[in-house]
């Protein structure tokens, strides 16, 4: 029984280590935003502004619309690649989303919001299947494809807006409806936390249960020993840039109706390298055919914590960025060092 | 006199495994050494230690009577040793004279000394019979020319004990012939070489004494006028040869796999033709680069070919489709275990499974437990030593990892399997494993095309050998006519059969 729980403790090392940082953080912030006021230490802490329901409500929002396209980022790197391109995808879905809704634009017919979330998803598909036609079939650097994307994208959005703001008050359609969908609370939380958890769920399945996993992993080790074994790997890779598009798609909805209008210049700034970083922070291998899902949710909730954390302790936001680059280091190096191993080492001697 | 060098009762452990134990070995000046012995002897071990890398665990070192400490590279330099690696340690993009004097560059003023450094590298070229400016760029050489090139580099710091280890294994003949001369030339300015080498004929040539290692251990010597072949290879394998290849009973059956014309993108002007029949091993013998791996690498489907056709049973299967020979039972077992074959960082289990998915899967979805069940049953019953599925590919010995890739294609029961350098870098105890699994699986009437560099091997296990040179099939040897010298004169390149 010890044995089993050690092997895991040694297999899930990573996210173990994360959960621990996630629960510091947690508790570093509780503790310097407790209420002064209160009576009671223990009731201080519970009174903290890192616990009131306001913070929860925002920080657990923010989780599920980053959380969304950090997991399509994920599959993309355990592929053994990587997508540039998702912060300006979601600048330009976006655009072309409440373009759908408005019909202002001379090319986007307007529509009701149900089948407009339907072509922007056959939309987002369209795009997945180009990126990874590029890189699996022609055989393009993922860098070089998705650092078009990068560029492409967000100026497209930026031309068809002529660089101003779009929003969607003057669509001529009944959009109550999916303002209640997409901002509104289910069970007490937030729609966009609770559309994070169901694609966790499926992306989960997916990746550890399916047999499109075990090739995705297979692939991002080894591409040549998967084609070896018959496995059609330009299918599964492109399934990954696709899937990565897809999920970019349904986070910038969220994304959109939170900011109630899209300014496309500055729209999703350097959501790819945030996405990025909550991946490798979780333990996904830029080399390739490593990571889990619970990795990637745990990265991306420590990074988005620390950021809440800098919020409401007041230190400058600016310093935020430093905080968050030097977690993401320490993080790769004490894996690099494998202190883990080290430790379970000295203690067995 | 003393001799040059004397090791005595050296031993290596490396954690718990031995691998020399109380080895003595000596050489004398200008004496040409063969070393010989299975992968796996202590060759490597042996003379690791004398080039500085590894610290014997006891035992001592003497260079004309003197106990050495041999700590690191730089002091089997200085004592004239000088280590000639198997894979070549050039870089490609310097010139020659800038390979041979890498690290002790002639300086002026802080900068290379480009002329000095050309002038001093002509001569040695002279001596080895290498025409060549020493500006040219390695990239531009052949094998054999490398060769040469890390030998003037040896000779360059005065070397006084040279160790060839397998200098001939990517050699054409004619360089293998120079090479050969080239040590007796330095024999006779009295410097002594050890030749490792496989290939038994060239030590017999070559050789003035034999030592022959097994398991770690002196598995005896022989004298010049005793080197035989024969007498080699019993020492090396400490048994006689007709032990190792299992009896083989096969019934010859019906027509199962069949090429026609086929070409490779290699080698467009291919065109093989040729049919292997139900319970047949095919052996297929040719020079490392005659194109052997690209051909079958063609019918496989792993890359696409130009021209030609290739039917299973006779119906034909699309080409450049892996899952298209996979669904008619057409397997290849690849040459390159670490890169093409396995997934060294995944488990036992998810390597053992990763072509059969279906098998292992419902809708999609994982069937773990009987992934779990299954694989662990391989794994007792093709022999692999591992203590259960879930360990990681890469922890397994090269033997082990090679039963591994057997284990996976050959639980899908094969009608063609195609083995490329099935026992590469193998130990003999799972090699004779191995070869014990070809042969019960030609017995169940799968058709087997087995490429090898090891003539020994195709040899003893074939029932008829095809030869391959250049890309194109030159001929086939019958079981009555089999000898290395058949096959050598149809693997030898086209030109040089000619002139010869």
């Amino acid at each position: 029984m010890k044995s089993t729980l050690s092997h895991y403790l040694n297999r899930y090392r990573k996210e173990c280590c994360l959960a621990v940082v996630l629960l510091f953080v947690a508790f570093w912030t509780i503790l310097f935003s407790r209420n002064t006021e209160a009576s009671g230490f223990l009731q201080s802490l519970i009174e903290s502004r890192f616990l009131s329901l306001r913070n929860l409500e925002n920080l657990s929002r923010q989780i599920g619309m980053y959380g969304i396209f950090s997991l399509g980022m994920g599959l993309v790197i355990i592929s053994g690649g990587i997508d540039l391109s998702v912060g300006s995808l979601m600048a330009l879905f976006g655009t072309v989303f409440f373009f759908l809704l408005t019909g202002s634009h001379a090319w986007i017919p307007g529509m009701p919001w149900v089948p407009a979330i339907l072509v922007l998803l056959i939309f987002s598909v369209v795009i997945g299947t180009l990126h990874g036609w590029l890189v699996a079939k022609i055989r393009m650097p993922a860098f070089v494809v998705t650092l078009c994307g990068l560029l492409g994208y967000r100026g497209l959005a930026q031309t068809m807006t002529h660089d101003t703001a779009i929003g969607y008050y003057d669509s001529k359609f009944n959009v109550e409806g999916l303002e209640r969908f997409m901002t509104g609370e289910l069970i007490g939380l937030p729609a966009a936390f609770i559309a994070f958890i169901v694609i966790s769920g499926i992306v989960f399945y997916l990746l550890h249960l399916s047999v499109f996993g075990r090739y995705l992993l297979a692939l991002g080790r080894n591409e040549q020993a998967a084609k070896y074994s018959g496995i059609n790997t330009t299918v599964v890779m492109a399934f990954a840039y696709i899937i990565c598009s897809v999920l970019a798609a349904v986070s910038a909805l969220y994304f959109a109706l939170y900011t109630a209008d899209v300014v496309p210049s500055i729209h999703g700034n350097f959501f790819e390298l945030y996405a990025i970083a909550g991946a490798v922070l979780g333990g996904c291998s830029l080399r390739g055919g490593e990571g889990t899902v619970i990795g990637i949710i745990l990265g991306t909730t420590v990074l988005l914590v620390l950021q809440n954390m800098v919020n409401l302790l007041g230190y400058d936001s600016s310093f935020s960025k430093v905080i968050t680059a030097l977690v993401i280091l320490g993080g790769v190096l004490v894996d690099r060092f494998e202190i883990w191993k080290l430790l379970s080492r000295s203690r067995k001697t | 006199m003393p001799p040059l060098l004397q090791l005595s009762k050296i031993s290596k452990a490396f954690g718990v495994v031995q691998a020399l134990s109380d080895v003595n070995f000596e050489i004398a000046e200008g004496e040409v050494v063969g070393l010989i012995g299975e992968n796996g002897a202590g060759k490597s071990t042996l003379m690791n230690i004398l080039g500085g890398v590894h610290d014997p665990s006891s035992g001592k070192i003497l260079i004309n009577d003197e106990r050495v400490h041999i700590q690191d590279a730089k002091k089997a330099e200085q004592l004239g040793i000088s280590f000639v690696h198997q894979e070549l340690n050039l870089l490609d993009n310097i010139d020659i004279a800038g390979n041979i004097f890498l690290g002790r560059e002639p300086r002026r003023f802080g900068c290379i000394d480009q002329a000095r450094l050309h002038d001093m590298a002509s001569p040695l070229l002279e001596t080895l019979g290498l025409h060549l400016d020493p500006r040219t760029s390695v990239s531009e050489l052949t094998n054999g020319q490398k060769q040469l090139v890390e030998i003037a580099k040896a000779l360059s710091m005065d070397a006084r004990l040279l160790i060839l280890d397998e200098p001939t294994s990517s050699l054409a003949i004619q360089e293998t012939e120079t090479l050969l001369a080239l040590i007796e030339k330095l024999q006779s300015q009295g410097i002594a070489t050890i030749f490792i080498s496989h290939r038994l004929s060239e030590i017999q040539t070559v050789a003035d004494r034999v030592v022959a290692l097994r398991d770690g251990e002196n598995a005896g010597i022989l004298e010049k006028a005793e080197i035989s072949r024969d007498r080699m290879i019993s020492m090396m394998i400490g048994r006689d040869l007709s032990d190792v290849y299992p009896e083989n009973n096969a019934n010859i059956g019906q027509v199962a796999l069949s090429v026609d014309r086929l070409s490779t993108l290699r080698w467009p002007s291919g065109n093989a033709t040729f049919e292997i029949r139900e319970g047949e091993i095919l052996g297929m013998a040719g020079l490392v680069g005659s194109g052997r791996s690209e051909l079958v690498q063609a019918i496989f489907g792993v890359d696409p070919s130009p021209s030609g056709s290739v039917a299973v049973a006779g119906k034909a299967l699309r080409m450049g489709r892996v899952n298209d020979a996979i669904a008619q039972d057409v397997f290849l077992a690849p040459e390159d275990r670490k890169t093409s074959g396995l997934i060294l960082e995944m488990t036992i289990r998810e390597n053992m499974t990763l072509n059969s998915m279906s098998r292992f899967s419902r809708r999609s979805r994982i069937d773990f437990k009987t992934e779990r069940v299954r694989s662990a049953e391989w794994l007792s019953e093709y022999g692999v030593k591992a203590p259960n599925p879930e360990h990681a590919v890469g922890d397994l010995s090269g033997g082990n990892q090679q039963k591994v890739v057997l284990a996976k294609w050959m639980t899908l029961s094969p009608k063609v399997m195609i083995f490329d350098e099935p026992t590469r870098g193998i130990d003999m105890g799972a090699r004779h494993e191995i070869y014990q699994a070809i042969v019960r699986l030609a017995e169940s009437g799968c058709a087997i095309l087995m490429i090898s560099s090891d003539m020994e091997e195709l040899l003893g296990m074939s029932h008829r050998i095809a030869v391959m040179s250049e890309g194109v099939l030159t001929g086939f040897i019958e079981k009555g006519q089999f000898s290395e010298q058949a096959i050598m004169n149809l693997a030898v390149a086209p030109k040089e059969r000619a002139s010869a």
